[in-house]
């Protein structure tokens, strides 16, 4: 089993790590949506490396926690971590999305070990998720069951049908949280589709739910204890993140959610991610 | 045929424990001895069929064998793209019933007609489509699609359908191959799904003027592709009925064949124009409206053969 670290700067570490091979591949390689990659980046570090029961080695192994990346256009950051983590080597991802490669511009189950589900059109991982969380309370089976959504992804009515569902059938075994980075392809969410009070809509929906700063690994470790939350009840958490997060001039700013680098632009990037990396 | 496929449900149940049912708050009393024996295994998941075709996933995924059972445009039409991610693209053995196969909801009018979901299944990678004509072959196709790895859509009519088929043709039937019920030399029908007793009824009305030979298909996917290459070379003329559009159904796949074949046959597609289906009235006469009953593929053929 992959063993847990609960040290902040190592998870820190690691979160800079990740910013730095997206940054590559993205600049290497076709495609990419590094906005929404780097907003997620630090969810997804947390889970992996602090939370989830798991097994590079194995990734099949019955008894581990399941994670579903609902939000699949930002695949490279699952991708980088996984690999990171050591479930394939470096030749999967030097090749993303180029011709004949292996790993694509959204995630398809089982194209690298670790992939669990097939995503990218939005409103379908929480649906999914909440089915294999609902198969292991039949099996009574405790394996945990994450799902990462996106603000945006919460315009789509299935995402609704499935809190729902969760709630309904008390799968207090699945958690989700909402990389809430406040922006969509085109503009502000709350200027197309406003969610807000996201946190309030989701404890009327019948989950249990904790906001917090989504960069932050440890309110994001505190606030996924199950001990914290409401017991029968599906756990939500609202995560407030920054699109673009770690380069300045891509955070928070609509144009970087999905957009090629320029050299000087990669350079200004790298050095920025470095810098930090070395603070 | 809701019945004979409830029936089947609870036989396939009885012998593998990891079948469970999923319904769209749809069947009413249909499922109660289903659900009297095996309450932890039926669930009603309300209408929200996206979320129900993910939630089968999601189960499927982890080892279950679910059922997904509501109205054929609730099913296929409202949930199509999680039918076409989570189930075709994850190619996962979800087994979907749909029931009003064509003009069955009659006067529920065109909301509830199906005309269009055996294109648009059809059309899809790793998904395989069977179309029992009667009660009898439902359990048939409802114990053909567990073989499939991937995922199959069955589309049922409602209740109350007569069983058509012989034994002798229930014996012979093949998974995935044409049921030949009768050889003839002239006049070639092909029919598919409970639309059968119109097309045999047609034959009757035919049988002093033509030579007819009657083919059923019960795999529209997987379809029998040599077999039926074989049967049109047999003969000068082909006529295809469906109870459903005649835009990409059994008439659209065996024009396809016959494209790609050497075949000099000519052919008539019969089926549901390419209309909304606002006409009001029971499927009797929602079906001659249409042109399809009986009396009509008799007329249609009579007039295409002497064209």
């Amino acid at each position: 089993m992959f063993t847990k670290l609960t040290d902040l700067d190592s998870l820190e570490n690691i979160s800079k790590e990740i910013r730095l091979r997206i940054l590559d591949i993205v600049f290497t390689t076709p495609g990419g949506h590094i906005g929404g990659c780097y907003s997620v980046t630090d969810i997804l570090v947390t889970l992996y490396y602090g939370v989830l029961n798991h097994d590079p080695k194995n990734s099949k192994w019955a008894d581990r926690d399941f994670l579903i990346l609902s939000k699949g256009h930002c695949c490279l950051a699952l991708y980088s971590i996984l690999e990171k983590c050591g479930y394939f080597d470096n030749t999967f991802l030097e090749q993303y999305s180029c011709n004949g490669g292996l790993l694509g511009g959204h995630p398809k189950k089982d194209d690298a070990p670790g992939i669990e589900a097939t995503t990218g059109s939005l409103g379908h991982g929480l649906s999914i998720g909440s089915g294999i969380a609902w198969a292991h309370k039949m099996k009574k089976k405790s394996n945990r069951v994450f799902v990462v959504l996106s603000d945006g992804e919460m315009n789509e009515g299935s995402s609704w049908e499935a809190l729902m569902f969760a709630s309904q059938h008390k799968l207090d075994n699945l958690t989700i949280i909402i990389d809430n980075n406040k922006l969509e392809s085109l503009d502000l969410t709350d200027n197309i589709l406003s969610n807000e009070p996201l946190d309030k809509r989701l404890e009327a929906f019948g989950w249990s739910v904790k906001r917090v700063n989504g960069n932050n690994h440890g309110e994001i470790l505190t606030a996924i204890n199950p001990e914290l939350h409401q017991e029968g009840k599906p756990i939500a958490i609202v995560a407030d993140t920054i699109k673009g997060k770690g380069v300045s001039f891509m955070e928070s700013n609509s144009m970087w959610h999905y957009r090629k680098l320029k050299p000087d632009e990669y350079k200004i990037a790298k050095k920025e991610l470095k810098s930090n990396s070395d603070a | 045929m809701r019945n004979a496929f409830n029936t089947a449900l609870i036989e396939s149940a009885r012998n593998d424990e990891s079948i469970v049912l999923l319904v769209g708050d749809i069947g009413f009393g249909v499922f109660d001895s289903f659900r009297d024996e095996f309450p932890d295994r039926f669930f009603n998941v309300g209408v929200a069929e996206a979320n129900m075709v993910g939630i089968a996933a999601g189960l499927s995924m982890s080892g279950f064998k679910p059922v997904v059972y509501t109205i054929i445009p609730f099913l296929i039409m409202r949930a199509f793209e999680q039918i076409r991610v989570d189930l075709c693209i994850q190619n996962l053995p979800v087994i979907l019933v749909g029931v009003g196969g064509g003009l069955v909801y009659d006067t529920l009018g065109p909301t509830h007609h199906a005309i269009e979901d055996l294109s648009i299944m059809r059309s899809l990678p790793n998904m395989h489509v069977l179309t029992p004509c009667d009660p009898s072959e439902v359990k048939l196709s409802f114990n053909d699609s567990f073989s499939h790895r991937g995922p199959t859509y069955i589309r049922l009519g409602r209740g109350g359908e007569k069983n058509l088929l012989t034994e002798d043709l229930i014996k012979n039937r093949l998974p995935e191959k044409i049921n030949v019920i009768k050889n003839g030399k002239e006049v070639l029908f092909i029919s598919c799904g409970p639309i059968l007793e119109e097309t045999m009824a047609a034959l009757d009305l035919l049988s002093s003027d033509f030579n007819c030979g009657l083919i059923n298909i019960h795999s529209l996917k997987p379809l029998d592709k040599n077999s039926i290459k074989d049967q049109i070379s047999l003969y000068n003329f082909i006529v295809t009925i469906e109870e459903h559009s005649i835009i990409g159904g059994i008439g659209s796949a065996i024009a396809e064949i016959i494209a790609q074949s050497s075949s000099n046959s000519r052919q008539l597609i019969i089926g549901i124009p390419d209309v909304i289906t606002t006409e009001i009235g029971k499927r009797e006469y929602l079906l001659g409206h249409h042109n399809i009953d009986a009396k009509s593929i008799a007329n249609r053929v009579k007039s295409f053969i002497l064209s």
